[in-house]
C-alpha cells in the first residue's frame, strides 16, 4: 500500500470519525453544537455555583440513557445518590428506575479531607478502578464527573491531583466514553483549578447573572474543537420539563411565506386588507394609546381563531385571565367557552417576574407545548422595562422569527405614550412587523374618539383610509371617517353634527336645484312655443311658395309641349319626321 | 458530624493528636486495619511492608490487618470510598481514619494511628 498517497485520505477519515457527536437530546443544545457533544471525548462544563451544571450534566446523561441507548455513569463528588435522586425526581426523572434498568450508575465519591492523612507517595488508581468498574458494569457510553475539583480540595497534594487528572482524561479518551466534567468558575480563569488545561475539546460555560434584579441563566460554548458552533450567549430555562436552551437558529430569515389568509376577526378590517385579513404566519402589531381598543381588537382576533377551530395562546402581561374575559364580555366577545374547550389558553403573568430571555424561553416552551395557530402578546410593551432598547429589539426579533418559523400568526399589542405622535412605538419593532394597525385618539371638543389606520400591511393591497373605530356591545365596528370641510378628521358627535349640518345643506341645495329646474322648464316651454309659432309661419310661407312654384312649372310644361308639337308639324327634323310618315306609307 | 466545616483542619488535628497524651489505655486497644492497594506495584509492596513493620513494632498481638487489591475487589473499594491508593483505613479504635500514601512517613503514620513513637 502506498502509504503516503493515503495519508490525506486517512486523515480525512480519521477526522470525520473523531467528529462524531453524541446528541444531548436537549432542546436547543444540539442545534448549537451542530449535533451534540464530541463523542468519546471529554467536555468541560463550567460555571459558578447554582448555575445548573449538575442539572445539565445529568440531563445529558439521562437522555443519553433513555433516548439514545447510551448508558451512563454519574460520579458525584458533592451530592450523594439519595440527594441526587430526590433532586431529579422533582424534574421528572426517576433515577432509581434507570439504575434498576442498568441504564445508569450513580456513584457518590466521598472525600473527607479531615479523615485523610498523607503518609507518602500515592496515586488515584482507586478512582480509576471505581470508574472503570462502574462503566464496565453497564457498558456505559457517557460519564459525568461532578465535580472533579473536589479532588483538589479533598486531597492533600495538588501536584499529585493534577498529574492524576491529566492521566484520567487520557484514560477516559482511551475508554472512548463521552465524558462531561463539571468545574466551578474561577475568578480569572474558566475554572478554579484550571481544568480547561486538560479538557481541550469542548468547553461550555454556564452563567447565572442578575441584571436589573432579573436573574437569567445563560449558556455559551467557549470552545468546540473541530466543529462549528454558536458563539453567543444563549438563555436557558430550567423547569419541570428539564432544560431548554434557546438558540437563534433561524436568524437567516429562511422561513416559508405562505399565501393563506387569516381573518382579523373584524369583517370590516378584513375588507381593508383586500377582504381576507392577515397572512397566516405573519406578525401584526396593534399600537395605540391607553384605552384605544388594542386588547379588544386582539380579543376579536382570538375569538375569530377559536371559532374557526384553531388554537390560540394569549400571553397577558397586564390583566388576569378572568379580567380579560369579563372585559371582553362587555363588548360582546365571550372568550370563556373557548377557554373551557381548551382552544384558548390565557397565560397571564407579571412581566417583571423574570428577565427578557426568560420570557422568551417561556413563550417558546409554551408555544411548543400548546401548538397554537394564533398567538396574542398583550402588550409587548410590557417588556420595555426589562432591558435596553437594543435588548428588547433583539428579543422581539427572535420572538417574531420564532413565530414565523412555527407559522404562527402573532398579534402584538403595543402601548404608545400619551399624546406624542404615535407612529414611533415604545419598542422599536414596527419594522419587524408585517402588518401594523395604529389606533389613534381624536379629540374634538369634550370628546375623544378612536380611529384606526392601517399603517402597513406587507404583501397585500390595503386601504389607505382612516376608519372610525367604535366599541359597541357587539364588538368592534369600523365606520368611514368623516373628513370635515377644512380637511380635518371628524368622528363621534362632531361627525354626527357635521353630518346633520350637511344634510340640511343638502336639503337647501336640493330645493334650490328644484326651483332652478322649474325655471328652466318654463324657459324651455316658452322657447318651444316660439319655435312652434315660427314653424307655423314657416309652414304657411312654404305652402304659399309651393303653390306659386307649381303653377309656374305647369306653365313651363305646357309651353315645352307646344314647342314639340310645332316642330313636328314643321318637320324641322327629318329623322324625327320618318316615323310619323311610316304609318301613312303602309297605310 | 458536619465534616464539610472541618475541611482543611486536618493538619491542625494531626498536630493536636501528636500532642495529646496517649488514650486512656492505648496499650490495650485492639486495632482493625485495612490496607487497599492497586496490584503489586513497588508502591503497594512498600506500603504493605511499612504497615506490617509498624504493626509488629507497636501493635504486636493486638491488631488485624487486611490487605485488599482494588483490582480484585473493585466493589469493596467503592463501598469504602477508595480514591487514592494505597489507603490505610483504621476502623478500630474510633475514630475511623484514613491514611493515604505508601506509609513511609512513619511519624505521620503513628500520629494517624494515635500511637506514640517508641523511644
Amino acid at each position: 500500500m502506498a502509504r503516503q498517497g493515503h495519508t490525506v485520505v486517512a486523515r480525512k477519515v480519521r477526522r470525520s470519525v473523531s467528529l462524531r457527536k453524541a446528541p444531548t437530546g436537549i432542546q436547543g443544545l444540539d442545534e448549537l453544537t451542530g449535533g451534540g457533544l464530541p463523542k468519546g471525548r471529554p467536555t468541560l462544563l463550567c460555571g459558578s455555583a447554582g448555575c445548573g451544571k449538575t442539572l445539565l450534566a445529568m440531563e445529558i446523561l439521562v437522555r443519553g440513557a433513555v433516548d439514545f441507548g447510551e448508558p451512563g455513569v454519574f460520579m458525584a463528588f458533592e451530592e450523594n445518590t439519595g440527594e441526587l435522586t430526590t433532586n431529579f425526581a422533582s424534574l421528572g426523572h426517576d433515577l432509581q428506575a434507570l439504575v434498576a434498568q442498568k441504564k445508569l450508575v450513580l456513584d457518590f465519591v466521598q472525600i473527607e479531607r479531615s479523615e485523610i492523612e498523607q503518609t507518602g507517595d500515592y496515586d488515584l488508581e482507586g478512582l480509576f478502578v471505581r470508574l472503570g468498574h462502574a462503566i464496565d458494569s453497564i457498558g456505559a457510553k457517557r460519564v459525568v464527573l461532578d465535580t472533579i475539583e473536589a479532588l483538589f480540595s479533598g486531597l492533600p497534594n495538588a501536584v499529585i491531583a493534577r498529574a492524576e487528572l491529566r492521566r484520567l482524561f487520557r484514560w477516559l479518551k482511551e475508554k472512548g466514553v463521552t465524558a462531561i466534567i463539571t468545574g466551578e468558575r474561577g475568578e480569572a480563569s474558566l475554572t478554579r483549578y484550571g481544568l480547561e488545561e486538560y479538557v481541550a475539546d469542548c468547553v461550555i460555560l454556564l452563567d447565572h447573572r442578575v441584571e436589573g434584579q432579573m436573574a437569567t441563566r445563560r449558556l455559551r460554548i467557549v470552545k468546540y474543537r473541530g466543529s462549528t458552533h454558536g458563539t453567543s450567549e444563549y438563555p436557558f430555562l430550567i423547569d419541570e420539563g428539564g432544560i431548554s436552551i434557546l438558540p437563534i437558529t433561524s436568524m437567516g430569515l429562511t422561513h416559508e411565506a405562505g399565501t393563506e389568509r387569516v381573518s382579523s376577526g373584524v369583517p370590516r378590517l378584513d375588507v381593508m386588507m383586500g377582504g381576507k385579513g392577515y397572512y397566516r404566519g405573519s406578525s401584526v402589531q396593534v399600537s395605540g394609546t391607553a384605552g384605544s381598543g388594542k386588547t379588544s381588537l386582539a380579543a376579536h382576533f382570538a375569538h375569530g381563531a377559536t371559532s374557526r377551530g384553531e388554537r390560540c395562546l394569549w400571553f397577558a402581561y397586564e390583566e388576569s385571565p378572568s379580567q380579560i374575559i369579563r372585559n371582553m364580555r362587555s363588548i360582546g366577545i365571550d372568550l370563556a367557552p373557548a377557554v373551557r374547550r381548551g382552544t384558548l389558553r390565557i397565560h397571564a403573568e407579571q412581566s417583571s417576574k423574570c428577565g427578557l430571555e426568560m420570557h422568551l424561553v417561556t413563550i417558546h416552551k409554551r408555544v411548543r407545548d400548546f401548538g397554537p395557530q394564533v398567538v396574542v402578546i398583550d402588550p409587548v410593551t410590557a417588556f420595555a422595562a426589562l432591558g435596553s432598547e437594543g435588548e428588547i429589539k433583539a428579543m422581539l426579533t427572535r420572538l417574531v422569527d420564532f413565530f414565523k418559523v412555527q407559522n404562527v400568526t402573532a398579534l402584538f399589542t403595543s402601548l404608545t405614550g400619551g399624546s406624542t405622535f404615535v407612529e414611533s412605538t415604545e419598542v422599536g419593532v414596527s419594522s419587524l412587523m408585517d402588518s401594523w394597525l395604529l389606533l389613534r385618539d381624536l379629540q374634538n371638543g369634550a370628546e375623544r374618539n378612536r380611529v384606526l389606520h392601517l399603517v402597513k400591511s406587507r404583501g397585500m393591497a390595503h386601504s389607505n383610509q382612516v376608519r372610525e373605530f367604535l366599541l359597541t356591545d357587539r364588538g368592534v365596528e369600523l365606520r368611514d371617517v368623516y373628513v370635515g370641510p377644512s380637511g380635518s378628521l371628524l368622528a363621534g358627535t362632531a361627525r354626527d353634527a357635521l353630518e346633520a349640518l350637511e344634510k340640511a345643506q343638502t336639503l337647501v341645495r336640493g330645493q334650490e336645484a328644484e326651483s332652478k329646474k322649474r325655471n328652466l322648464e318654463r324657459k324651455r316651454r316658452a322657447m318651444e312655443a316660439q319655435v312652434a309659432v315660427l314653424q307655423a309661419e314657416y309652414d304657411v310661407e312654404q305652402a304659399e311658395a309651393a303653390k306659386v312654384i307649381g303653377q309656374d312649372q305647369a306653365r313651363a310644361g305646357v309651353l315645352a309641349g307646344d314647342r314639340v308639337q310645332m316642330a313636328r308639324q314643321r318637320q324641322s327634323d327629318p329623322g324625327s319626321a320618318v316615323r310619323p310618315r311610316k304609318p301613312s306609307r303602309g297605310g | 458530624m458536619n465534616t464539610r466545616s472541618s475541611k482543611g483542619s486536618a493538619k491542625a488535628r494531626s498536630k493536636a493528636a501528636a500532642l495529646r497524651p496517649p488514650a486512656s489505655e492505648p496499650g490495650r486497644a485492639r486495632y482493625r486495619l485495612c490496607l487497599y492497594v492497586a496490584g503489586m506495584t513497588p508502591r503497594s509492596s512498600r506500603a504493605v511492608a511499612n504497615i506490617k513493620e509498624i504493626c509488629e513494632e507497636h501493635l504486636h498481638g493486638r491488631y488485624a490487618l487486611e490487605v485488599i487489591d482494588i483490582y480484585q475487589q473493585p466493589a469493596l473499594a467503592m463501598d469504602d470510598q477508595i480514591i487514592a491508593v494505597p489507603t490505610l483505613i483504621k476502623r478500630l479504635p474510633q475514630p475511623v481514619r484514613r491514611l493515604i500514601g505508601d506509609l513511609s512517613d512513619r511519624e505521620r503514620v503513628l500520629a494517624g494511628l494515635d500511637l506514640e513513637p517508641q523511644k
